[in-house]
């Protein structure tokens, strides 16, 4: 999912420090918040073990670091463990972001010998109804089984928590639960606003009332815990008056592909109507990075609009995420409308005013229905 | 978790488990890496961490450095020690019994 910008210390010099893969957009959950696009049907040609391999090389060799294998639910590819092995061989750090729907003791047994160093497991609830409400499947004893098994078998674990209206009265149980389970970092990554959660946007946004008491909760249990455990709580952009600075910029460090090879800045630039993003299966990576016109659409600055152009903040946030303000206001080349600065911020604030109104409901959720997979592998 | 000042110059330390170090050709740094980040090192701190292998003591550590950098151990070892402190602290590294 979008993120805020990742953990970093350095820049690419011009070229992509982290590789995301989504492997494949199938997935044996139907999260109701689900950042994959909303027709991912109609781009199930997923890429073979061999052209996966060929886009690990390209990108190491650009100066690549960080690798993510991600999906919908990577363990449903048979060859995860082939690819995770020639990903650390080639000296990346390896990360399995997943459902932990799929993996058994076995296969993370195999992805350790294979160099995988870290697991982000993807949780939804400290309660077992509301993860059925959100994931749309019953998978709570599931997910704590193989949470345990990773610890277990000594991976570094981020245990991912996407927090919305359901579930963001649960922080403080999350929390003692991930610190009994043993996890190092804890996210609690309020829901953005994409795809299938944007579809559920009225239903799953949580009210500042709300935000505000999670946010001393978690306050109160770094202080209790210490460095036994990180928390990030990662605040929604709507609450915020500023943009994230997504990606760290648009074509600055971040590649991500998706599963039939489209090559994409973002995992969510894909829904950007107009742009035409190429395949690794008919460009060179190199080349789609640093030639292709949509890799340079939006990157530095000079495709910036006001209040962009001439704001002193500009080299923080990058004018926010393209993706938003596209989907909010009809133009990529607007600013972010989470800024209080953008013309167009009353969008955010009406949706935000609206929560107030919306009688939440787990009922009215609409589940990520398609490209799901039934059964357990 | 053991107090981070509590180490003297036959302490050995080693890279901990949760971070991967090494050289990286394309940042021309050694650079440290965990879950989602990534720490590019200078060339000291990157020459000190590259001798945190579990083997060599601090001792061996700061008469290394000052070969390396020729300068006197009096010199290199307090910024030896300060730095293994900061490195502790973030729990980049840990004590090796």
């Amino acid at each position: 999912m979008a993120k805020a910008g990742s953990n970093l210390n350095l820049d690419g010099q011009g070229n992509p420090v982290w590789l995301l893969l989504e492997l494949t957009y199938k997935c044996p959950l139907k999260c109701a918040f689900c950042s994959n696009p909303t027709d991912l049907d109609a781009h199930d040609d997923e890429l073979t073990t061999a052209e996966w391999k060929t886009v690990i090389h390209d990108a190491r060799k650009m100066g690549a670091m960080q690798i993510g294998f991600s999906g919908g639910e990577p363990t449903l590819r048979k060859d995860l463990e082939e690819l995770v092995a020639e990903a650390n061989n080639l000296g990346y750090y390896t990360n399995l972001i997943t459902s932990g729907i799929g993996l058994t003791r076995k296969r993370l047994e195999n992805l350790k010998k294979a160099g995988l160093r870290h697991i982000q497991l993807g949780f939804q609830s400290s309660d077992p109804q509301t993860a059925h409400w959100l994931a749309g499947v019953d998978c709570y004893e599931k997910k704590i089984s193989m949470a345990r098994e990773i610890k277990a078998l000594e991976f570094p674990m981020v245990l991912n928590v996407p927090i919305s209206s359901l579930n963001i009265h649960q922080v403080a149980d999350v929390i003692d639960l991930a610190a009994d389970i043993g996890v190092e970092y804890l996210e609690l990554a309020n829901v953005q606003y994409y795809n299938w959660a944007l579809v559920n946007r009225d239903q799953l946004m949580p009210t500042r009332e709300a935000l505000e008491t999670a946010e001393a909760q978690v306050a109160e249990a770094r202080s209790k815990l210490g460095d036994r455990m990180t928390i990030f709580f990662v605040i929604p952009d709507y609450y915020e008056g500023r943009p994230k600075a997504c990606m760290n910029g648009w074509g600055s460090i971040h590649v991500t592909i998706a599963p039939d090879g489209m090559v994409l800045p973002c995992s969510q630039a894909r829904s950007l109507p107009g742009l035409h993003f190429p395949s690794v299966r008919d460009h060179d990576l190199g080349w789609i990075w640093h030639e292709s016109e949509s890799f340079n659409l939006y990157r530095g600055d000079s495709w910036m609009k006001e209040p962009c152009r001439s704001c002193s903040e500009k080299e923080q946030d990058f004018g926010g995420c393209r993706c938003q303000a596209m989907l909010l206001t009809g133009d990529a080349a607007n600013a972010d409308p989470a800024c209080s600065k953008s013309p167009h911020h009353h969008i955010v604030q009406d949706a935000v005013a609206r929560v107030l109104t919306t009688k939440q409901d787990h009922k009215k959720l609409i589940a990520r229905d398609v490209g799901w997979v039934p059964t357990e592998v | 978790m053991a107090d981070p000042n509590n180490h003297n110059s036959l302490s050995r330390f080693g890279i901990a488990p949760v971070f991967m170090f090494r050289w990286e050709e394309s940042q021309q740094a050694h650079v440290l890496m965990y879950p989602e980040g990534i720490v590019k090192l200078n060339a000291t701190a990157g020459e000190i961490l590259a001798r945190c292998n579990g083997q060599n003591t601090i001792n061996d550590i700061v008469l290394q450095l000052s070969e390396l950098f020729c300068e006197q151990p009096e010199f290199i070892e307090p910024r030896v020690h300060h730095f293994l402190e900061l490195c502790h602290g973030k729990g980049w590294i840990q004590p090796q019994s």
